[in-house]
């Protein structure tokens, strides 16, 4: 078996389907040649499209990931979308192992009336807007009507979603955002933020850190309702760290004409209420005992997790995953050699860091399983071909490259960073040889005219 | 903006905080974890695993005894440079000189 290739196809390039391929490329037990397909054109999945832009220290684990892009026995191919572009069949006879690491973008949700009125969303689609997402759609938000936005869920995503809206833009115009997103966030009416949970500040999945960090920002009141939640566990315990920062938060003096974030807890959506244009206009919400309360809201973004999207040919269960077995697909035709990893194996939850550890098991399983493996007859011609034969404008390593060198250099014209490139179209032919069209750097060059860079 | 492992984790080294960091950043000396000022991310992940709560986020040190655990994580790591990896980089040779002359503690 020495001398044996493994043949890896990994479907998704985020930091779960990289992770995975780093650690079968560091073991020594058998060689293997993997290849990433990815739908989008560019790898790095919610490190770029999910964590949000602020947080530029924790985007520059792309350094990481890249690495693991650069090594000579990877491919990646971005654009492509399996199910459509290569189906599973075909990727299945290719390839020895097939690993799905697509995560999970599909919105959890909140299944009371109203939900789908104009200006109630799922944080999925205002991240992807922040994002600059090629699948959002140019000039999908507005926030210039928004006073109050409700915001249901108290996770992280939650969190981030209330930072982006509540942050001076100014902040925000080093990040990788275009400027017309920052004029955007800077034509932005709002002033209230109310933070839905379901139960108290000890379930709340938010981190401390996140928490605080929100709560630090300049000029902006935090107001706990209710003002003193009943203990959720046992008074001889500590109270939770969350907890005793919120309380703390509540105390301070109130302001008079500072933004303000509400975090309201025990605190239950009933209906999302629309005005005769079947616009948001509020949310009727239940409190601890019963009582009932409306708040205003002319956006109402729903934050209560993600579900996995189907793929054509893979399973999917209830609950939104591949269903699996400690990684090991389960589905009644034979499934030997079919992997799921990352948010699509166990559900929407955990740190980027969990992804690592559960790649590296996963890695292990695979090369315990590599002497069946490697006997499953492979045949047809490679993916390339394929994809040429199609038409598939796919995207290499040195097609992203190109984009990342496009992007840095966007990001210099405005002294940042990086600029992200926002359009399918664009992010596309800027992986080409061809130059970028010259549209793409006179729409930043004229955003930068027009104050995107102002102060 | 880094977090910082603290004198908890000397002699105790637990290590889980090493398989929860996305970028393999927390070297391991003979008597401490040291993390990687440069290369940490900043995720926190590390901080809610710790079972002895030594690590801190840089804006949470508290006491100067915690503060200089971030300056010793400096100058720990100014002779390696960024090896951006722990697992290929190895074990460190030596630790901080202040960590090793620490009194060991028993167990």
């Amino acid at each position: 078996m020495t001398g044996d290739v493994l043949r890896v196809a990994i479907v998704g390039g985020g930091p779960s389907g990289l992770y995975l391929a780093e650690s079968l490329m560091e073991q020594n037990a058998v060689r293997v040649h993997v290849d990433v397909f990815d739908r989008l054109p560019t790898p790095f999945g919610l490190l770029r499209y999910g964590v949000a832009p602020d947080h530029l220290k924790i985007k520059s684990m792309a350094r990481v990931l890249q690495r693991i892009l650069n090594d000579p026995r990877l491919r990646f191919f971005g654009n492509v979308t399996v199910g459509r572009d290569l189906t599973v069949p075909e990727l299945r006879e290719r390839y020895n192992v097939v690993v799905y690491a697509y995560g999970a973008s599909q919105d959890r949700r909140l299944n009371i009336e109203g939900e789908d009125l104009r200006g109630s969303v799922a944080a999925a689609e205002l991240v992807r807007w922040y994002s600059s997402h090629p699948d959002a759609a140019a000039g999908s938000q507005s926030l210039t009507r928004v006073r109050s936005v409700v915001v249901v869920g108290v996770g992280n995503v939650a969190i981030d979603v209330a930072r982006v809206l509540l942050k001076d833009p100014g902040l925000l115009e080093t990040t990788d955002m275009t400027p017309a997103l920052v004029a955007k966030l800077r034509e932005s009416t709002v002033t209230d933020v109310h933070l839905l949970g379901r139960r108290g500040p000890v379930d709340a999945s938010f981190s401390y850190k996140e928490l605080k960090e929100l709560t630090q920002l300049d000029g902006l009141d935090v107001r706990l309702h209710p003002a003193a939640p009943a203990p959720t566990h046992p008074s001889d315990q500590p109270m939770d760290r969350n907890e005793q920062l919120l309380r703390d938060l509540a105390a301070r003096p109130v302001r008079e004409g500072a933004r303000t974030l509400h975090v309201h807890f025990f605190t239950k959506p009933l209906q999302v209420l629309g005005d005769a244009e079947g616009r948001v206009c509020a949310v009727q919400v239940e409190e601890l005992d019963s009582r009932l309360l409306t708040l205003d809201a002319q956006l109402v973004v729903r934050a209560v997790g993600y579900v996995g999207n189907e793929l054509l040919g893979v399973p999917l269960s209830e609950v939104g995953v591949v269903p699996n077995n400690v990684g090991r697909v389960t589905r009644d035709e034979g499934s030997l050699g079919e992997y799921a990893v990352g948010w699509i194996g166990r559900g929407a939850t955990g740190v980027l860091g969990t992804n690592r550890s559960d790649a590296e098991a996963l890695s292990a399983l695979i090369v315990a399983d590599a002497p069946h493996l490697i006997l499953r007859p492979l045949c047809g011609t490679g993916v390339t071909g394929l994809l040429e034969l199609r038409r598939i404008p796919f995207v290499t390593q040195e097609g992203w490259a190109r984009i990342d060198a496009r992007e840095i250099e966007l990001g210099q014209l405005q002294t940042k960073a990086r600029c992200k490139i926002a359009s399918w179209t664009d992010l596309v032919s800027s992986s080409q040889h061809v130059p970028v069209p010259s549209t793409v750097l006179g729409k930043a060059a004229e955003a930068v005219k027009n104050g995107g860079l102002a102060s | 903006m880094s977090y910082v492992i603290t004198e908890a984790c000397v002699d105790v080294m637990d290590k889980t905080c090493i398989t929860e960091c996305p970028v393999d950043c927390i070297y391991e000396g003979p008597r401490s974890m040291y993390i990687h000022p440069d290369e940490c991310i900043d995720c926190g992940a590390c901080e809610v695993i710790c079972p002895v709560s030594a690590i801190f986020g840089d804006f949470e040190l508290e006491t100067p005894a915690q503060e200089r655990s971030l300056g010793r994580a400096t100058e720990v790591f100014l002779q390696i440079g960024s090896p951006l990896g722990a697992k290929r980089y190895g074990p460190l040779s030596a630790d901080h000189d202040e960590v090793a002359v620490l009194p060991h503690k028993q167990g």
